[in-house]
């Protein structure tokens, strides 16, 4: 599958410290972002705006701490996946939940 | 293992140490595929047990032997043990560990000792199943709310051991799929995997990808039924009906989990015993991943009237029917093997043409259950009783006997007595339809599913099916029996009884730890039958 100089490239992959604490900072920027929005009331773009910065915080810590940066292309497969399954799971759940049919009490 | 050097240890058959702390520590495959094959044993035996008692209370209407509580706890039993305990990790647990290694050429699997910790995690789950047994849940192995958040019985306990069992499976699943990318000998290419192979490693992604939706939903269950919090109580903003949706999220892929592994047993059974190639190589193989993808879209085909919505439902009833499609291809490839091959009824043969069969009328009456206008009326009725029965026993489970008499010469390193087997198999053939098919009957006349009672229209067929699981409980205690004598009683077997062209066979019977005392080097795919000297 991989060659072995491509496998070694992989593993022996070292990131600087410097890369380290830059996203650590970001993270931590991010957070405050997100406690400092909880302060406003933007309807029902709270949620939006929650989850956009959960999100990037999530792949920052896969793509650096976690080094998904550096894998190869197989690795993106299966970290990839879940996530379609996640979409996969919401998506058709909606198809049920926002389509049910009105029942008067 | 200490006073031998490690060119001895190599050569040692696998079974040769003794004691139970020496089982229990081993990080041997074949030693773990074999305690597994013990585990799940014993708990097929004791949830089919608590069948045949169902079977009795059913055997006339009115009260026969236990009351209605008595049954629904069975019933929940039953379910529960079978699926968690024995048919989900089943045949990848057992034969999965033993065969992936010997089969792609190496020592052992990737992660040796993770392996080992996979199988106490499944003992530490066990146990707390067994725990809550003295409270013992009544809901049915479904745990649907909101009777799962009510009932005064144990679910917390036996959900939170499935919830164990998870780790097990998913890790399990994590080391099938590094094994096979990773520890395949030189020249054995993808294309050159044995089927058996390509359906493991299909099983080991649905294992890794979908465990984790069944442990969340057991955990809300758990965290609703301890604090109230009210994810399925529509009293408090809940709903319902989601926790069906998580649940058969897992529990629709889990049905491939269950039945992928038992078809790589049947392609591997039946180009043996057919003395041909086998027929369309890479569409069964390519059909495992595609069942491993389509699963994750049909789940909702469990709740046609649930109340969910019709949108769903016909969007789902159509996702449905493409299921079926990987399904009927591998169906249709082995028949293609089997015709003008050399065939060869011996016991495994038997089994594997019995899935075939069996499995056949499982899936096309899923396809009914799939269809929604007929769904509608079948449901909960004991069509799907009967649907089930024959695609699990009928499927799975007539794949787990091809294999156990299929592999015993390599495990045990003993042959058992192939008439005793034929007598077994004729028994289990036929004990199974006569407890299964009447369902089918039963199910179209409206006899719904998980009561202990019946009105008395349904008393003929219900004492039909019942007199058929005693034909096939006796057919399975006869084939324990003959499997046990043989290991002791059975003559030795030789490397390669049944002529297989597969790598384990290449070795002694039984392996030696390290399987091969050099790797081999693999220049052809394992199905070159009816050439040569094979
Ligand atoms: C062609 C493939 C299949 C199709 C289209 C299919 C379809 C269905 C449908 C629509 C139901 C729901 C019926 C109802 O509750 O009203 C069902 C139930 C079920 N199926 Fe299948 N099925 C297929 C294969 C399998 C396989 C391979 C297995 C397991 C090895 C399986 C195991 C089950 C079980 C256990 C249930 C009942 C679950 C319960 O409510 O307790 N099915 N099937
Ligand atoms: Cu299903």
């Amino acid at each position: 599958m991989d060659t072995k100089a491509h496998a070694d490239e992989t593993i022996n992959h070292i990131t600087p410290y410097r890369i380290y604490v830059l996203v650590w900072v970001t993270l931590m920027v991010l957070t405050v972002i997100s406690v400092g929005v909880s302060y406003f009331h933007f309807g029902i773009f709270n949620i939006v705006v929650a989850l956009a910065v959960a999100s990037v915080k999530a792949s920052l810590v896969a793509l650096y701490f976690m080094h998904l940066k550096y894998e190869d292309k197989i690795t993106w497969v299966f970290a990839l996946y879940p996530l379609g399954l996640l979409a996969l799971l919401i998506g058709l759940s909606i198809s049920d939940v926002f389509f049910r049919a009105v029942v008067s009490p | 293992m200490a006073n031998h050097t490690i060119a001895e240890t190599i050569t040692i058959p696998y079974l040769e140490e003794k004691g139970l702390l020496s089982w229990l520590t081993s990080t041997d495959h074949k030693r773990i595929s074999i305690m597994y094959l013990l585990s799940i044993s014993t708990f097929f035996v004791l949830a089919g047990i608590s069948a045949l008692l169902l079977r009795f209370e059913l055997l006339m209407p009115g009260k026969t032997i236990v009351d209605a509580h008595t049954y629904n706890v069975l019933f929940t039993f039953h379910g529960a043990v079978m699926v968690f305990l024995f048919i989900v990790p089943g045949l990848a647990a057992s034969f999965g560990n033993f065969l992936i290694p010997l089969m792609i050429g190496a020592r052992d699997v990737a992660f040796p000792r993770l392996n080992l910790m996979s199988y106490w995690i499944y003992l530490l789950g066990a146990l707390i199943i067994l725990i809550s047994l003295s409270k013992p849940a009544d809901t049915g192995w479904t745990f649907y709310t909101p009777y799962s958040i009510r009932t005064g019985t144990d679910v917390i306990l036996l959900t939170f051991g499935i919830f164990v069992l998870g780790f097990s499976s998913i890790l399990t699943g994590l080391n099938f799929i590094v094994t096979i990318h990773k520890l395949r000998a030189p020249g054995m290419t993808w294309h050159r995997l044995p089927l058996f192979i390509w359906a493991s490693y299909a099983t080991a992604i649905l294992q890794v990808l979908a465990t984790p939706v069944i442990a969340i939903s057991l955990l809300l269950l758990i965290a609703e039924r301890v604090f109230g919090i009210g994810f399925f109580d529509p009293a408090k903003g809940g709903d319902p009906i989601l926790f069906q949706h998580f649940f058969w999220f897992y529990s629709h892929p889990a049905v491939y989990i269950m039945i992928i592994p038992a078809m790589g047993v049947i392609s591997e059974v039946i180009p043996v015993f057919s003395r041909k190639p086998i027929f369309g190589y890479k569409a069964i193989a390519y059909s495992s991943l595609a069942i491993a993808l389509i699963s994750f879209f049909v789940w909702a085909h469990h709740m046609f009237v649930s109340g969910m919505s019709e949108v769903a439902a016909t969007i789902f009833s159509f996702l449905t029917f493409l299921v079926a499609i990987p399904t009927a291809i591998k169906v249709f490839n082995w028949t293609a093997t089997l015709y003008k091959g050399s065939i060869d009824l011996k016991s495994p043969m038997l089994y594997a043409l019995s899935f075939i069969f069996l499995f056949t009328i499982g899936g096309l009456t899923g396809v009914f259950l799939g269809a929604l206008a007929a769904d509608v009326h079948l449901h909960d009725t004991y069509f799907v009783v009967a649907h089930m029965h024959y695609v699990m026993i009928g499927g799975t489970i007539m794949g787990f006997f091809a294999a156990l008499h299929f592999w015993y010469p390599k495990m045990t390193g003993k042959m058992f007595n192939e008439k005793v087997a034929k007598i077994a198999w004729a028994f289990v053939f036929i004990g199974f339809n006569v407890t299964f098919f009447p369902q089918f009957i039963l199910g179209t006349q409206g006899m719904p599913r998980r009561y202990a009672d019946y009105p008395p229209q349904f008393h003929s067929l219900n004492e039909l099916s019942s007199i058929g699981s005693w034909i096939l409980g006796i057919g399975m205690f006869v084939m324990a029996i003959n499997l046990l004598r043989g290991l002791f009683n059975g003559e030795k077997a030789p490397q390669n009884p049944f002529n297989s062209l597969s790598l384990e066979w290449q070795v002694p019977s039984p392996p030696p730890h390290e399987n091969f005392e050099e790797i081999p080097h693999v220049t052809d795919w394992t199905y070159g039958y009816g050439k040569k000297s094979a």
